[in-house]
């Protein structure tokens, strides 16, 4: 019983990567490092929790939609800031994105603060809709909410959108190489925004569904950003595939949660000091996939030939 | 098709500048953080109801306005540049050191680790063990990541973040072994503590100016500096003309993750004198700002620390004048960044107007024939 609470919790939190994964990846396939993913996600959890508050008297599940679009319309406004600066101004990617991720965090605790000053009709009144249909019950299957689906549903129609359609294979060659790709008369720029507003609109959902199924407390915007890092890292993990992501995220969720639950679970009294010993697991988890990635250098499981540059046309 | 669509154009386009003078490009940088500064004026007007010309005296005053405050400010940006120091060298490499933050938390660890388990040594000797403790270990945090790259390929930037959060497990692993009451806070070491020259933090201002002067001449003056700059051009050039680049590399990281062990050791012997999970405090990023700004130049990089430092205290100062959230410094900074990033564009790419005539006449028309499959160039 408790292990497979332990799986159910995992799966749920790995929700939260799979939604920042996904949208790095889609980023990424354009040829942008987006390292502002971490304050996308705060600003999607943010603004979400900003429509909330706004439609307390609404129905359930109007709020909840409401609360969705907004997070959507945040993230994909700090992915225009983002894209602006890096496609139209050809600002350095690292530099930007981390930027992006200082004033992300920031204002997301401006505005979390702002309302927890303030906390009758607070945004936690939601919860319930957001766990639909499982909200009642006392195991992990609680957080099996609709957001959940809404993630795989994410995660499966973007991989179809890669591999299957024109779309798609239009992206790739732009994060393959963007000269060639405008010389066959691909809109470079368009696609560049394209991808970076839709995937960060989609990390943003992350960052709601961490808030208002995972965790449900007003303290849960705080630890965000250190999820955020994990899903950039997870994009490695996963080869630059989002239906790789699904088992990735649920991987690094039994990992996130192994510091807590594994010593319970074995019956031993590992004591406390040896808590942020196995917290450091999923980080060195990764590491370890990140050196064997590289060692292994298939052609398929690169990354976009051209991550992290930028691109000019009229430069060779 | 939409014709339309086709024909609208920009009235300029892009165009690379070659060369801009010097006071051009500070000129262009100015007026971007006027530009940021005003912004965040109005902003403040909006939100917390103080006037434009208020907050950026409160600004000011946050960071200048008493010799307490002046001193607060030299410490802060003496720490931000130190960090800044470190990962220049290997920012000039191309090197995306990202894990400033974890090499400085795991220095100022090794430093109180020599102070707890060196109890009756006599003060010097505590000093030395702990400055040679801090930058071997952030040394070896650096080299990590470094000898994978090297190797290997492996990607930096998400190896070196990733050690920062090793690093943060090991010192709240630590903090639990060394409190026994399991509160895991530090408390005061009454031991180890730099000398103090004047005032508190002479020694430590007068530290940093050093080290910057010392990156300063191996950047530019030895061959080793020299080796970094062409590797970060172009590692064939590199290869090309009998550098070895992997130990380019791996040194370049291994003295980039000393001097940020050596930060932590300040920041254990002349500041805290203890240890935690927010010691560094996010300036391990911030450093990455300031050496950016400063192309990665040192002596420039006092100023874009000084003035990264400036804007934080300021705006921690207008947070307690007008009584709103203490995120408000991050906001400032992160639309300051934002305007700074922007006007590099400018300073690299100039826009050209098309003049009337020109715009008369209709560009040339793009070839039809890419239709057909030999568009692969």
């Amino acid at each position: 019983m408790m292990l497979l609470d332990y799986i159910l919790t995992s799966v749920a939190i790995g929700m939260t990567f799979l939604l920042g994964c996904t949208g790095e990846i889609l980023t990424e396939k354009a040829g942008h490092l987006n390292l502002g993913i971490p304050g996308i996600m705060c600003i999607g959890g943010a603004s979400g929790c900003l429509a909330l508050k706004a439609c307390y008297d609404l129905p359930g599940f109007l709020a909840v939609i409401i609360a969705i679009i907004a997070a959507i319309l945040g993230g994909a406004l700090m992915g225009a800031i983002y894209s602006f600066l890096t496609v139209t101004l050809k600002a350095n990617q690292n530099v930007t994105g981390l930027a992006m991720t200082t004033f992300g965090v920031g204002v997301t605790k401006y505005v979390m603060n702002g309302m927890a000053i303030n906390a009758t009709r607070n945004y936690l009144y939601a919860l319930k809709y957001f766990r639909a249909p499982f909200a009642s019950a006392d195991t992990g299957l609680k957080y099996w909410g609709i957001m959940m689906y809404l993630a795989i549903g994410i995660a499966l129609a973007s991989a179809y959108v890669l591999t299957r359609t024109r779309v798609g294979l239009h992206l790739r060659a732009v994060g393959e190489n963007p000269a060639t790709a405008d010389a066959v008369g691909i809109n470079v720029t368009a696609y560049k925004y394209g991808a970076t507003c839709i995937g960060s609109a989609v990390a943003a959902l992350g960052g709601l569904y961490y808030i208002m199924d995972y965790m449900g407390s007003m303290e849960a915007y705080k630890t965000i950003e250190a999820l955020g890092w994990l899903s950039v890292a997870l994009v490695i993990f996963t080869l630059w595939r989002p239906q790789i992501s699904i088992i990735g995220s649920i991987i690094f969720g039994l990992l996130y949660l192994a510091g807590t639950r594994i010593p319970t679970l074995l019956g031993i009294n590992l004591g406390m000091s040896a808590t942020p010993l196995l917290q450091m697991l999923p980080y060195l988890v990764t590491i370890v996939v990140l050196i064997i990635t590289s060692i292994g250098k298939k052609r398929e499981n690169q990354p976009p030939a051209s991550l992290g540059l930028s691109y000019f046309r009229e430069e060779r | 098709m939409k014709e339309n669509a086709k024909k609208f154009e920009l009235p300029f386009h892009v165009v690379k500048r070659s060369t801009i003078p010097v006071w051009k490009s500070m000129l262009f940088r100015v007026i971007a953080v006027v530009a940021a500064l005003l912004l965040c004026s109005i902003l403040s007007l909006l939100m917390i109801d103080a006037n434009p010309f208020k907050f950026i005296v409160t600004m000011f005053d946050g960071a200048f306005g008493s010799s307490r405050r002046i001193w607060k400010f030299a410490k802060d940006a003496c720490v931000l540049l130190c960090i800044a120091l470190a990962i220049t060298p290997a920012f000039k490499m191309r090197f995306w050191n990202i894990g400033a933050e974890g090499q400085t938390l795991i220095g100022a660890l090794a430093a109180v680790a020599v102070v707890i388990h060196g109890k009756g040594l006599p003060n010097w000797l505590l000093l030395v063990l702990m400055f040679l403790a801090a930058i071997l270990v952030g040394a070896v945090w650096g080299g990590i990541p470094a000898v994978f790259k090297a190797i290997w390929g492996t990607n930096e930037t998400l190896f070196t973040l990733m050690m920062n959060y090793v690093a943060t497990g090991l010192v709240s692993y630590y903090l639990l072994l060394w409190t026994p009451s399991g509160s895991s806070v530090l408390g005061r070491l009454d031991q180890g503590h730099l000398p103090i020259l004047g005032h508190e933090y002479l020694l430590l201002i007068l530290l940093v100016l050093l080290l910057t002067a010392a990156v300063y001449v191996y950047q530019k003056y030895t061959k080793q500096g020299y080796e970094i700059s062409v590797v970060g051009e172009s590692e064939n050039t590199a290869n090309y003309i009998g550098i070895n680049v992997k130990k380019v590399i791996i040194r370049t990281m291994l003295i980039s993750g000393a001097i940020c062990g050596f930060a932590g050791f300040l920041i254990v012997g002349a500041l805290d004198h203890s240890v935690a999970v927010t010691s560094v405090g996010g300036m391990g990023f911030t450093a990455i700002m300031v050496s950016w700004l400063a192309k990665f130049n040192p002596l420039i990089m006092i100023g874009t620390s000084a003035f990264i430092t400036f804007l934080d205290q300021g705006a921690a100062q207008v947070t307690s004048t007008f009584n709103v959230d203490s995120a408000f410094p991050d906001m400032v900074v992160g639309i300051v960044l934002f305007f700074i990033i922007g006007c590099e564009f400018f300073i690299h790419y100039q826009l050209k107007f098309k003049t009337r005539e020109e715009a008369a006449i209709p560009a040339p028309i793009k070839s039809e024939k890419s239709e057909s499959e030999g568009g692969n160039a």
